[in-house]
């Protein structure tokens, strides 16, 4: 997720999409340098992260941002940062709780 | 938001006593709820069978990276590795590293895991389902072990 976030064409395609609405990818390739093809490439390596859905309507497809594969990702992180937390406190209490030798 | 964790903790204890508790696998197995077939080798896995209760049907691997003497012991592993029937083993492993500084009180130890960004999306959601009560259990197993052993 972070990779698919490590690009500045992708994070720029994020932010539009974050704004709630729903963008064909005519509408995000106007303004761009880059191609529909090269938009679209990153499009999906959005989708595969799931941080961006597509939707069918018409002859087009809309994307739209999920924010929550990244509010996950947070809280992923919490509990593993916590995770350690405990760990080290146990070995905190491993280490200095011990009888002198 | 990050892509690795990074923790600093004071110990008091001698930096010698806690490279101990890190690197002896028996030791090191007390306190992480492991216990370990052999001692750590660098570039070799260590394998182990977990503790917590509940889960001692999972099998716990690292491969050891470097140990440099009452400096800086790391490994690679598959956090959350908590299904026995997944191979998990072609995805990219996370790197832990505990460094150990010494301080006038003791000890300084600051532990850094990093590599999450590598982890596929869809197994990282699962295996958060399932560690969530992996670690209520560890919980309750810590502060069973520290009343124990006060």
């Amino acid at each position: 997720m972070f990779a698919a976030l490590g690009d500045e064409t992708r994070l720029l395609l994020v932010a539009r999409l974050a704004q709630g609405m729903p963008c064909s990818l005519s509408q995000l390739t106007e303004g761009s340098r880059l191609t529909r093809q090269a938009i679209a490439k990153h499009l999906r390596v959005l989708a595969e992260a799931g941080i961006v859905q597509s939707a069918r309507s018409g002859r087009e497809s809309l994307f739209k941002f999920d924010p929550k594969p990244l509010e996950k990702m947070k809280d992923q992180l919490d509990l593993w940062s916590e995770q350690w937390d405990q760990t080290l406190a146990r070995l905190k209490a491993f280490v200095e709780n011990e009888d002198p030798k | 938001m990050n892509d690795r964790i990074e923790k600093r903790i004071e110990l008091k204890a001698p930096v010698s006593r806690v490279w101990r508790a890190l690197t002896d696998y028996r030791e090191f197995g007390e306190w992480f709820g492991v216990k370990l077939d052999g001692p750590f080798v660098p570039g070799k896995a260590a394998r182990g069978q977990v503790t917590h209760p509940g889960y001692e049907h999972l099998k716990w691997e690292v491969v050891v990276q470097h140990i440099e003497a009452e400096r800086l012991f790391s490994f690679t592993w598959h956090p959350f590795a908590v299904d026995p029937n997944k191979d998990y083993s072609a995805e990219t492993p996370t790197l832990v590293e505990f460094r150990l500084k010494e301080i006038p009180n003791g000890c300084l130890l600051q532990l850094t895991e990093s590599g999450f960004d590598k982890i596929p999306a869809a197994r990282r959601s699962e295996a958060f389902g399932m560690n969530e009560g992996g670690w209520t259990a560890q919980m309750k197993n810590i502060q069973s072990h520290v009343t124990a052993n006060a």
